[in-house]
């Protein structure tokens, strides 16, 4: 291969990356409200069904509150690029196409941006709701953000560099390596984070409309129309960001280190799959748990945070 | 895979548990989660022992020693504290002096603390295993804190003991080993403070009808 065609070829797979993400990340959202409507003994909804509530939402035009600002208009926009871009960026079908670009702090701080941008979002407005949902937003963003860090950071010890598609493809030439009281440890706190920055029980209830509890749902109470579906879209999209890198992180099987047609469809085959495990031990889980009282929940986040660190430590110490 | 890398694998396997149930201790409020996590972290410091031993050149002694670790750190002390627990049941820690979530950061703290000053002793210690010593001064750290911040009389004993099982876990990994008389009398003083510990709650549930230490500031007649 010329340097021109690879280059092609990299921008093409990035594309395909972003694009594959994009259209998974509602579906996971359907098979995870499928399992647990089926675990809970209702029919609940098929699997598309959030893809037709996009659909839906996306022909109607979007209203804003009087006093909103720019703040509010661009958010939703914000949020979705930062994920696509994340979404195309880091190594989750292949390694060999993102090397060098999907550097760790740069993930982590696309992710954040698109928090940040939401949670002022809600304070633009200027409701009870959006400020509160803003407020416990920050709150948990405070403490998942390290931990997302420094879980990940814990497996960089070992590679000896923070590029995600380093470390991937390292864990999946060296299987013996994957599996250290380092990376167990790891794995929980990136376990817990994912569940704080995705919102989901038992940090935040994906399914209510509940002023007690609610944190997501709060703060994008006020969009309507496309400006919902963006929001909505691109939150489905940071769970399947979120679930795609726990997945390739700590079980980096099947993702494709080489640039072959072959390894690059088994590799966005086994992502699909391992994705799709992930989400319905996510829906399972949900099931068995109850939501946290808001005041735990940093009882819960510090837990994680401690455990990456001594994630890293362990690293450090143990190899 | 060679048998020295096994060793080592699971050597690590259970100093990742040691600093695992450490968090744990301090994560859980209800007394009753944390006699079961004291009893995983015995067994990974009976492991340890047992791993050792099966290196040691002079092998029966150390065998000796991880059987009377097992025996006490997995049998005796949880079932000495699930005696002292039926005392007072479903007792949790509802105040202690630090709440939750700063505990769990000032452990993380304490770890690093650790780490920091175990690298001299790494150093000079001569055993391969001794890379592993942050996690048994950690432990020492974090036994401390929750002993110091607890209010219950079990909260406390089970500080105590997670600092005993720092101290063995140091010794275990940065020397070749502890002497069996050693080992001994350090186990009839850990068999004594609980049994202690027993006594004195017993008495204050009778007084108090609560095994809250808080409540002995004062002197009565």
């Amino acid at each position: 291969m010329t340097a021109d065609v690879r280059g092609l070829v990299i921008v093409a797979l990035a594309l395909g990356q972003a694009v594959l993400l994009a259209v998974l990340a509602p579906y996971v959202l359907g098979l995870t409200r499928a399992v647990r409507a089926r675990l809970e003994g209702r029919a609940g909804g098929r699997l598309g069904q959030p893809w037709r509530d996009l659909r839906k939402l996306l022909r109607k035009g979007p209203t804003s509150p009087a006093d909103a600002s720019l703040v509010f208009v661009a958010a939703p926009p914000v949020l979705m690029a930062t994920s696509i871009v994340v979404a195309g960026a880091a190594p989750f079908v292949a390694t060999a196409s993102v090397a060098g670009r999907a550097d760790l702090i740069v993930v982590v701080g696309l992710l954040l941006l698109g928090t940040v941008a939401l949670a002022l979002a809600g304070l633009d407005t200027g409701t009870a709701f959006g400020g509160m949902g803003a407020s416990r937003e920050m709150t948990i963003a405070a403490l998942v953000e390290p931990t997302l860090l420094l879980s990940v950071f814990a497996l960089s010890v070992r590679v000896g560099s923070t590029d995600l598609a380093t470390i991937v493809s390292a864990g999946a030439t060296d299987p013996a390596s994957v599996f250290t009281p380092a990376s167990a440890l790891a794995a929980a706190a990136l376990a817990i984070a994912t569940l704080a920055e995705g919102g989901r029980i038992p940090v935040d209830n994906p399914s209510t409309h509940l002023e007690l509890t609610m944190v997501h749902e709060a703060m994008v109470l006020e969009y309507s129309g496309r400006d919902l579906a963006l929001v909505e879209w691109a939150s489905s999209l940071r769970l399947t960001i979120l679930l795609g890198l726990l997945a390739n992180l700590f079980v980096p099987w099947g993702v494709a280190t080489a640039l072959t047609p072959i390894g690059v469809l088994i590799g966005a085959a086994v992502f699909v799959v391992k994705v799709g495990l992930l989400a319905v031990a996510l829906a399972v889980g949900e099931v068995f748990t109850a939501k946290l009282r808001l005041f735990r929940v940093p009882e819960l986040l510090a837990g994680s945070f401690a455990l990456a660190l001594l994630a890293v430590l362990a690293a450090a110490v143990l190899g | 895979m060679t048998r020295s890398d096994w060793l080592e694998q699971a050597i690590n396997l259970a100093c990742g548990l040691l600093l695992l149930t450490a968090v744990g201790a301090l994560w859980r409020r209800e007394v009753s989660a944390l006699i079961p996590i004291l009893s995983v972290q015995g067994i990974a410091l009976t492991a340890i022992a047992a791993l050792l031993a099966s290196e040691h050149p002079a092998g029966a002694e150390a065998v000796v020693v991880a059987v009377l670790v097992g025996a006490l750190k997995v049998v005796v002390i949880p079932l000495l504290l699930r005696r002292v627990h039926r005392l007072v049941p479903g007792a949790r820690e509802t105040r202690p002096l630090v709440n939750v979530a700063s505990s769990l950061l000032a452990a993380a703290g304490l770890s690093l603390l650790a780490y920091a000053a175990a690298g001299p002793l790494i150093d000079a210690s001569p055993s391969p295993t001794a890379r592993a010593t942050p996690v048994g001064l950690a432990l020492v750290l974090i036994g401390f804190f929750v002993a110091a911040t607890r209010q219950r009389a079990v909260s406390q004993i089970v500080g105590l003991l997670l600092v005993d099982n720092g101290i063995a876990a140091t010794a275990f990994l940065a020397t070749d080993g502890v002497p069996l008389i050693v080992e001994l009398g350090v186990s009839a003083d850990l068999v004594l403070a609980v049994l202690v510990l027993q006594v004195l709650t017993a008495r204050m549930v009778r007084t108090f009808g609560d095994g809250d230490l808080d409540d002995l500031r004062e002197l009565h007649d």
